[in-house]
């Protein structure tokens, strides 16, 4: 990578710069869920490994939030956008060197940043933990330049029309510089109360809803198309999907601090629109599994179709809990509870991970020119995640109905912390099955890498027939 | 080929993302700029000082250039005794809160008061300054605001430290950096919910509670009691001191993690203290050989436990 950052942009290998994302996105995995597993076992065993701050849970919570969040999913984004924009606009990455610059710069202000974290250095705000210069340097060394990429990738394409999943792409990386310069606000210009409060969570929501979700969506939106043959389903189902994510999924930001002394037409009206993302979510749902129809065998048989089907279809539940649950009949009950925790593992471990999973499967077979080395690992990859997901899901979001009745028939805190126990000890054994199967998949990749079939010109992965 | 270029897209797009921008952030934020400060509001943010996570003053959040908040007795000037008082001292370059810097922020009749009756705006970093929170009564509504009591009475800030004693000092601002930075607030909420909440943890904050503090740490993710008025249920030092060294101690089935580290090498003696025989000597309690746990060192007056000790037992 480092001979790359002062070489000429023509000498500079086309894909180079998705390679290294994709590498990079699998390691921060790696690292952002043994951080999980470390803390949940912290929650079940509070003594395991004590007497050191900067080991402590309340230090390590951010690290693995922002690890997962900026480390695996950005960065898998990134890839999917370095070799997805140019394939679909028929031409190359506008700029292969900016890419491996932003790769590097990436990779050290994540570091750095959540190093700094580590240590206790915050804004004590969730999810915009880090501190403004390391905001200026996400900011200028890693959205801006991506977001130019992918614009400019788009603006110099080779073919007539914008193919759905680049409108994302670049809506998105626009969006996702706005949010995170306006969300980040109260750092820059010391906004106080419930400015800064308000800003914490409309950060929080919309970097989900204006980053993650769009692009995760927009993933699925190739890989489904690409790998099983089939056109989209219906481009008008795509603009829908579109257009109601920039208007309804960028409004309910307060629907997050129903219980904050908020201006109350602010939360009413974040509410109505947060049932409104049901819009976008029937829409991508119905329309990628329409786009199935009758290659459903893939979903069994091929890796990519497994992982992005299985992601879209956790796109019901995640919107079903997503859309109801923040509305005041529901939040009172579940609000600050495990469901919560549940529900955003949903959301960034089962819909976003699965989609981003199956484009770096791709993506890396692709750019490299070599078939997946072992499918029989890619499936242990496969279910030790939906297994591992699915345990934490499931506990996490008894533990909360628990923490619920807790709160409205007001037990002693005590005796919810001790029907809690046995769920907490089910979220580490999940997490850690999720940490095991993801260090498989860095083997199975770097194993795909070295040792994968060489796939010939004129050829796509799927094409070829796995040999373990 | 004239390619396609998406002009009425784009100026779509531009309008409904502008659209909801205008609606989620600058509706509720001209919403939000007309509440005034409440009396909670300011003497959190003058008890907290100006930041609460990173700055400036204090890059690696150890708790540097916070405030002291005194509890006197003694008019510090003249020596004569007064109704119990609680100010606010900040020593010479410790950075005034947000409602101080920014009078406008503590909403338009508490500043107005602030700077005329108070004389808020005269006080001067470089020279340090002493505030304590007082209330007026306008058109039959209670207003409060802030007094600089360095101009108005003459309270220098060493004067008024040398009027309180150990006991009637509190480092609640570095213990807010403490709150913070050990992230206390993963799971411990500072805000109870509209709900029977209010029966079990108190009264929710109100509109105008917050202004001028930040970070405001509400937390998320509630896994341990809600904290907003955490002082007024429990304000034993001695139970704060123990939960804080092992929670295990006073709550047996608490999953807070130890915070031992907190004390720093020596106790308030002075004298060292040794971590792993204590850790020792607490495992052969807890499996029942020893009938008594050992004791708990107290902390020094510099230590960051104590420093939260005071943050958590002054949030009435």
């Amino acid at each position: 990578m480092f001979k790359y950052l002062f070489a000429k942009n023509e000498d500079i290998p086309a894909g180079s710069a998705a390679v290294f994302f994709g590498f990079s996105s699998i390691v921060w995995f790696v690292v952002g869920t043994a951080i999980g597993s470390f803390n949940a076992a912290k929650l079940a065993f509070p003594d395991f490994v004590m007497g050191s701050e900067i080991l402590s849970f309340g230090h390590m919570r951010q690290v693995h939030v922002l690890a997962v969040i900026l480390g695996w999913i950005s960065m898998a984004f990134a890839m999917a956008m370095m070799y997805i924009t140019p394939a679909l606009g028929n031409t190359k990455l506008w700029s292969e060197k900016l890419g491996v610059w932003n790769c590097f710069l990436w990779n050290v202000g994540l570091s750095l940043g959540l190093f700094l974290l580590w240590l206790g250095v915050t804004s004590g705000r969730e999810y915009s933990d880090l501190p403004w210069p390391i905001d200026i340097v996400v900011i200028v060394g890693v959205l801006v330049p991506l977001g130019i990429n992918v614009w400019m990738t788009i603006k110099t394409r080779r073919v007539q029309g914008i193919y759905t999943t680049n409108w994302f792409f670049g809506a998105a990386t626009f969006m996702v510089i706005i949010v995170f310069s306006v969300g980040n606000a109260p750092e820059f210009f010391q906004l106080t109360g419930l400015t800064e409060a308000y800003l914490t969570w409309w950060f929080a929501h919309n970097v989900l809803g204006l980053w993650i979700t769009p692009v995760a969506a927009a993933i699925a939106y190739y890989v489904v198309p690409k790998v099983t043959g089939n056109p989209l389903y219906s481009h008008r189902i795509g603009h829908l999907h579109f257009w109601s994510v920039v208007v309804f999924y960028s409004t309910p930001a307060a629907h997050h601090l129903m219980s904050a002394p908020l201006p109350e037409w602010l939360k009413s009206f974040a509410s109505v629109e947060g049932v409104l993302i049901l819009v976008p979510a029937i829409a991508f749902v119905s329309n990628l599994l329409l786009t199935m129809t009758g290659k459903w065998r893939m979903f069994v048989e091929n890796i990519e179709i497994k992982f992005t089907i299985t992601g879209v279809m956790m796109a019901i539940p995640l919107n079903m809990q997503g859309g109801f649950q923040q509305t005041r009949a529901i939040n009172w009950y579940v609000h600050g509870t495990g469901w919560m925790v549940a529900h955003a593992h949903l959301a960034l471990l089962g819909f976003s991970t699965f989609l981003e999973a199956a484009a770096v499967y791709y993506g890396l077979q692709t750019l490299l020119r070599r078939k997946l080395y072992s499918l029989g690992l890619a499936n242990f990859h496969f279910w030790m995640l939906l297994i591992g997901f699915t345990t934490y899901w499931v506990s996490m979001t008894i533990a909360g109905l628990i923490q619920g009745a807790g709160k409205i028939y007001e037990v002693p805190y005590i005796d919810v912390v001790i029907a809690e126990h046995p769920y907490m000890i089910a979220r580490w054994v999940g997490g850690t099955m999720v940490f095991l199967g993801n260090c498989v998949w860095l083997y199975n990749m770097w194993k795909t890498a070295r040792a994968g079939t060489v796939i010939p010109v004129g050829r796509l992965p799927h094409e070829l027939a796995y040999e373990r | 080929m004239a390619f396609r270029e998406y002009k009425v897209g784009a100026r779509m797009f531009g309008l409904a993302f502008g659209s909801s921008m205008f609606i989620t952030l600058y509706m509720p934020a001209i919403d939000i700029a007309g509440v005034s400060a409440t009396t909670s509001a300011m003497e959190r943010q003058l008890a907290f000082g100006r930041v609460g996570g990173f700055s400036y003053e204090d890059p690696f959040l150890r708790g540097h250039g916070k405030p002291v908040t005194v509890d006197i007795v003694q008019d510090p000037k003249t020596g004569a005794a007064i109704e119990p008082t609680r100010a606010y001292v900040y020593p010479s370059e410790v950075p005034f809160p947000n409602g101080v810097r920014h009078p406008r922020i503590l909403g338009e009749l508490p500043s107005e008061l602030s700077v005329s009756k108070g004389r808020m705006t005269d006080a001067d970093e470089a020279q340090g300054a002493v505030f304590i929170v007082r209330e007026t009564t306008r058109g039959g509504v209670s207003v409060p605001y802030i007094e600089n009591v360095t101009a108005t009475r003459g309270w220098t800030p060493d004067a008024t430290l040398a009027k309180a004693d150990d006991k009637n000092r509190a480092f609640i601002g570095k213990g807010k950096i403490m709150f913070v930075r050990e992230g206390c607030w993963w799971c411990h909420t500072l805000l109870p919910e509209q709900t029977q909440d209010w029966q079990y943890f108190g009264a929710p904050p109100m509109l105008g509670d917050f202004n001028g503090e930040s970070p405001t740490a509400f937390g998320s993710d509630r896994k341990a009691p809600d904290l907003t008025h955490v002082g007024s249920r429990n304000s034993s030092r001695e139970w704060m001191m123990l939960h804080f060294f092992n929670p295990r101690l006073v709550q047996p089935h608490s999953i807070m993690p130890r915070y031992e580290y907190m004390w720093g090498d020596v106790d308030a003696d002075g004298k060292p203290i040794d971590y792993d025989a204590w850790r020792a000597a607490y495992d052969e309690y807890e499996s029942g050989n020893t009938i008594y746990p050992p004791e708990v060192p107290v902390p020094a007056a510099d230590s960051e436990a104590r420093a939260l000790i005071d943050f958590v037992i002054n949030l009435k």
